[in-house]
């Protein structure tokens, strides 16, 4: 595993991946950092103290704290911790992930690289909380056609809304495969999306 | 805090994923590079110091430096998003981009569009020995060598393989040869007729 920057090369583009790793992570400073002071709003010292408790992005608060050098440490954000671990344990299906930080699953894997002595809890509770969630996805994303969706994916975190696109996408696929409408040629889905926007920019101006 | 120019873009890119490209942020890449300059001379200057003997500087250095990495990352993935982009506007408008598109890339968006273009063309010619493939002909297998076209939209003169002319008139019906039509079907300008059975 790469210890320094904690990202695998392949999805280096990927924008998702880049907003994942901005989650927050309340940290400690352990050594004094001097010059960068304006990184704590509370303070007007230009040296940021040994002791002082911020929160930073991950992909940096990942940099600082590794094996090798022990510039903050860490603490596990809240969603993560034993109470909250508690509530997913208890009934998974109603917790609303996507508030609790819309890339739950993928900061939380992200998380286990601290060599944290909860992390294998953690570890554990994502999938245990997936599993759970799971059926339910896999089971409204097959049976709500033609319907307003976004009732069923406003409490998933946004990987389980790729899963739950992913299974309308097939639900649909085979509807019009059914209704014989696959062979008819149809618009691209840029040029119709690219004509509306056009007609309401015309209907504003008239 | 730090790099939070370059996540703009980033939160940017993102919105329009699915929907039309936003203009191109020229003014935010500006802020970030500068941003990034800053960072990078600092850097330096505290090297520097180091080399002459202070001490303790290391973790600021290390701080700054991950600041740099992170805004690199970002604004490449801005760019290449974007490129992507442009990409699968190439197959779905065709090789001319609308106007009001066009105008959303900068100048060497424009450059590369058209260097794809030329690359894509390129290809399709030297497919096979008998003067290449379209590629962005049958996306769906064909199931019928003609189909029924209703015009959606006044499109003008229009000649078909065989010499003849045919006005495409709005809501007007012809029988074509699908490999000629597909392309106005996908950009919207006909609408496909399928009987029930």
């Amino acid at each position: 595993m790469s210890q320094t920057t904690g990202h695998a090369s392949d999805n280096y583009f990927s924008l998702d991946d880049i907003l994942t790793t901005q989650e927050k992570l309340p940290c400690k400073v352990e050594m004094p950092i001097y010059r960068l002071g304006y990184l704590d709003q509370s303070s007007d010292d230009s040296t940021l103290q040994p002791g002082t408790k911020l929160e930073m992005p991950f992909w940096l608060a990942r940099s600082l704290c590794s094996r090798r050098r022990h510039i903050v440490s860490v603490e596990m954000p809240r969603a993560y911790r034993e109470s909250y671990r508690q509530i997913f344990k208890a009934d998974p299906n109603v917790v609303d992930l996507h508030k609790l930080g819309p890339y739950f699953y993928g900061f939380g894997s992200y998380l286990l690289n601290f060599q944290h002595s909860e992390a294998a809890d953690i570890g554990n509770s994502l999938v245990k909380t997936f599993q759970g969630r799971f059926r339910k996805i896999m089971d409204s994303s097959q049976n709500a056609l033609n319907q307003d969706t976004s009732k069923l994916t406003e409490k998933l975190d946004e990987s389980e809304k790729k899963i739950f696109v992913a299974g309308q996408l097939g639900l649909h696929d085979f509807q019009r495969w059914e209704t014989r409408q696959t062979e008819k040629l149809m618009t691209s889905a840029m040029v119709q999306k690219h004509r509306k926007r056009k007609r309401a920019v015309l209907e504003e101006t008239s | 805090m730090l790099a939070e120019k370059a996540l703009e873009l980033v939160r940017e890119q993102h919105r329009c994923t699915d929907g039309a490209l936003a203009p191109f942020n020229e003014d935010g890449i500006r802020q970030v590079l500068e941003e990034m300059r800053a960072l990078f001379e600092q850097n330096q200057r505290d090297t520097t110091a180091t080399v002459s003997g202070e001490v303790g500087l290391f973790s600021s250095i290390q701080l700054r430096h991950t600041a740099l990495e992170r805004n690199k990352r970002c604004v490449l993935a801005y760019l290449n998003n974007r490129l992507e982009h442009i990409k699968r506007m190439r197959w779905e408008f065709g090789s001319v981009l609308p106007a009001d598109l066009r105008y959303n890339l900068c100048e060497q968006e424009v450059q590369w569009f058209n260097s794809y273009n030329r690359m894509l063309a390129n290809y399709m010619r030297a497919i096979g020995d008998t003067g290449g493939v379209d590629l962005t002909q049958d996306m769906k297998p064909p199931k019928s060598l003609y189909v029924e076209v209703r015009c959606v939209a006044d499109h003008g003169e229009f000649e078909t393989q065989d010499g003849d002319l045919i006005v495409l008139k709005k809501n007007s019906q012809h029988f074509l040869l699908r490999s000629e039509c597909e392309h106005l079907i996908r950009q919207g300008v006909l609408e496909h007729i399928v009987h029930r059975m």
